[in-house]
């Protein structure tokens, strides 16, 4: 564990890509097979099975720091970090010992099969062996994602450095449902690719958003446009008679959308359709809120199977035949799509997004506007000469977003926030005006620089009304403009509205809170938009 | 009953009995001052009374202010009180001040810390039945390492850049923090470079015989490639400034308790870290509160609920003194 300490403080003590990467790259020259494979999952966002509920961790730590539970629960949203809670609590540790990660990791699987005392007596005995920083790792393997300023994609570099192997064949090496248990170091990184994974997704490639308006792109016969729409990115695997459907977090979701255990009826084998799942009313995307309550659920009842289903728009060709076409331009790979994918019955839980023919810029401004009238967020743009690259990479593919909706709101509640914004208040409810009172209707958390969020915390601090646990009531006075991308009625909320993507983007300091927009004019935009 | 010895006003901790405020922050007729922070020693007042140590700081940054000082532990009668001075540790001059009315006792801690720091005198417990007690760090994940374990910390980081050839840039608040590290490096790894705002508050403390190493003023003039291996030390706001660029290649770090947390630490962006406070820790501030002897405690600036209830399950009396008295700005987190 010392070595991955190390590595952690050195990654923790600079801002510097370069610096971070170097460091990660000497650890996979270093460790061993099984300490850089966990090294591996752990960046990738595969974390071991949680043996241990964070109630019961917390009330150790209290215990054996010699604090009552309650004066932890305060610190915890001050540190904002549950892991470096307890890592701050603990005592000083009674002895040393140079355990391996995967030692670690071992130990805290093997507890899920311990009576709970003896679960207990292991993680006390653990944190009395390991230094402060070794402590926040252990505990960090237990309470949630391994979030340490570490990515994926800088893990890739890094391995990529110590390998000597390209970058972009790493990263598919590295999609897909492996882990530590099911794969060895050799077979995930060094062994000859035979045998690939039937389900191993490719690494999606991402655009960026088109911050000014698409002129500086060039002609416009060189760009294909698409709408924009407002579902979950997936890729669709059928090979070997499987289908698998992956997420653009690595998620699979095969078992979610069961509608596409249908596609081996319409399509060869030895395919991967990257696309928008979407739910389709037979026209057009169903808005975003009734996909969202597919999501959560691992099983899907038959009511919202019938009442939402999902279909893939498809919009590119990753393999055909078991072949990969990465690198063959975008119009090659939409012609093999289109082929693919015309003459399908119309309830065939596919089809192909509709490209937008275009003549000029102001012609696909033009469409871009009608964008929400066809359930879209704005448009894509993608070269039509562009092979599909993995992760996000500036050039051929730009998304060109419509602006967003926009209302005046007054702020009502702060809660501080996480990680590096842990003991600033950055969690804010907004209200609007329904007669004299003010109803909630939205939370935010982004929007603020660094210095906006400072002077709020100050503020808040001195303007606190009441206390709720970690949520502060404030005096009703400062006005914010809230963004977001659409709205929705929801019966959940006591406004009866639903906000997408809400932010804060702009502290309206000139406007008084009289003016802050009301109930009313929410309901108006719902109308127009929802 | 009478009058409690102090009690809390709109415009700061009042002693009815003395007719006087202490470290109030509206402009009052007569302020007894705790130590020269902005938070504490505030422009406006018609009569300021603080240590003879803490004096010249005041006039430094307050001006033409009409003070009256006093020694550490010298006694003072104001009205039907009795007013003295006593060591609170945090910086050099900063004090407690102890008020006792017809044999009732209430001291009044400013910010504190308990922990010798080497050049701040240091502090002294004081008996009392009622102490207000500050508690900027009263969490008990807010524990302090052996300052002689962090001065090695910050000369092997310093040492390092220098061997790699970048300046070091310590980023601290440049009174009583920036003296602290001063007096906490060693000078001998390379040349020490001041921020005119550390520097000025230098030039005070050394005509008063407080012990600094040699440092340089950093000019307009000032050329970086002349002092290779340099310690930069500059208050908080000039880090990733247009003053820092100057030094070219640089490694940052902040110097405070609140680098302790390790969001607060990527927050502010810099390389490094250094958790180095003037104010007391948790254990410090227990330790401070029991050896008054205090039974009724006043919790302010900081997190005044959660202490105030944590010592009421320790067998005091205790209650906060009300947030819009606490202050708790933006220059008291950079001092800290």
């Amino acid at each position: 564990m010392k070595d991955f300490a190390a590595l952690f403080t050195t990654i923790d003590q600079t801002t510097k890509t370069t610096l971070k990467t170097k460091a990660l790259a000497s650890f996979f020259e270093t460790a061993t097979d099984e300490d850089k494979l966990w090294t591996i999952a752990l960046f990738s966002g595969r974390r071991p099975k949680r043996a241990v509920t964070t109630t019961q961790l917390r009330e150790w730590a209290a215990e054996v720091g010699g604090i009552p539970l309650w004066l932890l629960e305060e610190s915890y949203p001050i540190v904002g970090d549950l892991a470096e809670t307890i890592a701050l609590t603990l005592p000083p540790p009674g002895r040393e010992s140079d355990l391996s990660l995967t030692h670690w990791i071992i130990e805290l699987k093997s507890l899920a099969a311990l009576d709970i005392d003896t679960r207990k007596a292991r993680i006390l005995d653990a944190w009395d062996q390991l230094d402060p920083i070794e402590r926040f790792l252990f505990n960090k393997l237990i309470t949630g994602g391994f979030r340490i300023g570490v990515s994926q994609k800088l893990m890739t570099r890094a391995l990529a450095q110590a390998t000597g192997q390209d970058e972009a064949s790493l990263a598919h090496r590295l999609m897909g449902g492996w882990t530590p248990e099911t794969t060895s170091f050799h077979e995930l990184i060094v062994a000859e690719d035979a045998e690939a994974d039937d389900s191993r997704p490719y690494p999606f490639y991402l655009a960026y958003q088109l911050e000014h308006g698409p002129e500086a792109l060039g002609s416009p016969e060189d760009w294909q446009a698409e709408w924009k729409w407002d579902g979950i990115r997936g890729q669709v695997i059928l090979r070997n008679g499987t289908h698998h459907v992956w997420s653009r977090g690595e998620e699979l979701m095969t078992d979610r959308f069961p509608e596409f255990a249908r596609l081996p009826d319409f399509l060869p084998d030895g395919i991967v359709l990257d696309g928008e799942i979407v739910a389709w009313d037979g026209t057009q995307p169903h808005p975003f809120n009734t996909l969202q309550a597919r999501i959560g659920r691992k099983t899907v009842p038959k009511k919202l199977l019938k009442e939402a289903p999902v279909i893939l728009l498809a919009y590119d060709l990753l393999e055909e035949n078991g072949s990969d076409l990465r690198d063959l331009p975008l119009q090659d790979r939409r012609t093999r799509m289109e082929a693919l994918l015309q003459d399908l019955p119309e309830d065939a839980p596919i089809r192909a997004a509709p490209p937008l023919p275009f003549d000029t810029w102001d012609a696909l401004a033009q469409i871009r506007a009608t964008a929400r009238d066809h359930r879209a967020e704005g448009l894509m743009l993608k070269r039509k000469e562009s092979p599909y690259l993995a992760g996000r990479k500036k050039g051929d593919w730009w998304k060109w977003k419509l602006d967003p909706l926009t209302v005046d709101a007054v702020m009502i509640y702060a809660q501080q926030g996480h990680g590096r914004r842990a003991n600033l208040f950055t969690d804010f409810t907004f209200a609007v005006w329904n007669g004299n009172d003010l109803v909630p209707f939205t939370k935010a958390y982004s929007g603020l620089t660094d210095e906006e969020f400072r002077k709020i915390t100050a503020w808040v601090r001195k303007n606190t009304q009441q206390r709720f646990g970690p949520v502060r009531q404030v005096t009703p006075h400062h006005v914010f403009e809230i963004a977001f991308e659409g709205i929705h009625a929801s019966p959940r909320h006591k406004s009866g509205i639903a906000l997408r993507f809400p932010r804060m983007s702009r502290w309206r300091h000139d406007k008084p809170l009289q003016e802050a927009n009301t109930l009313d004019d929410l309901k108006d935009l719902l109308e127009t938009y929802g | 009953m009478s009058d409690p010895v102090l009690t809390f006003t709109d415009r700061g901790i009042y002693c009815p009995a003395g007719d006087f405020f202490i470290d109030p922050w509206r402009p009052v007729d007569r302020a007894l001052i705790t130590h020269g922070h902005a938070d504490h020693a505030r422009p406006g007042h018609r009569r300021y009374l603080c240590t003879d140590a803490c004096a010249p700081v005041m006039r430094h940054r307050l001006g033409e202010i009409s003070v009256e000082t006093v020694k550490f532990g010298e006694t003072r009668k104001i009205g039907d009180a009795l007013v003295s001075f006593h060591p609170a540790g945090h910086l050099p001059g900063s004090a407690q001040i102890r008020v006792e009315v017809g044999g009732e006792v209430w001291v009044a801690s400013g910010d504190y810390k308990v922990v010798p720091d080497g050049i701040s005198e240091p502090f002294e417990p004081v008996t009392c039945h009622s102490f207000i007690t500050e508690c900027t760090f009263g969490l008990p994940v807010f524990k302090w390492d052996d300052q002689a374990e962090v001065a090695r910390e910050l000369n092997a980081w310093w040492a390092r850049n220098a061997a790699d050839g970048k300046t070091s840039i310590l980023g601290a608040y440049s009174l009583g923090k920036a003296q602290r590290l001063l007096s906490m490096i060693d000078s001998e790894i390379g040349p020490i470079l001041t921020h005119g705002a550390v520097e000025n508050t230098n030039a005070v403390l050394r005509a008063q015989g407080y012990g600094l190493p040699d440092t340089i003023h950093v000019t307009p003039d000032l050329k970086a490639k002349d002092h290779p291996g340099a310690l930069v030390i500059a208050p908080p706001s000039a880090l990733g400034s247009q003053w820092a660029r100057r030094f070219g290649a640089s490694s940052t770090a902040f110097a405070s308790g609140w680098m302790r947390l390790r969001g607060v630490r990527r927050r502010r962006a810099a390389d490094r870290g250094f958790v180095i406070s003037d104010h007391a820790d948790w254990d410090g501030l227990m330790q401070a509160i029991r050896q008054t002897g205090a039974e009724n405690i006043y919790a302010t600036h900081g997190y005044t609920d959660i202490f105030a209830r944590w010592l009421n399950t320790q067998e005091y009396n205790a209650q906060v003194v009300p947030t819009e008295f606490g202050g708790e700005d933006d220059e008291a987190e950079e001092a800290a």
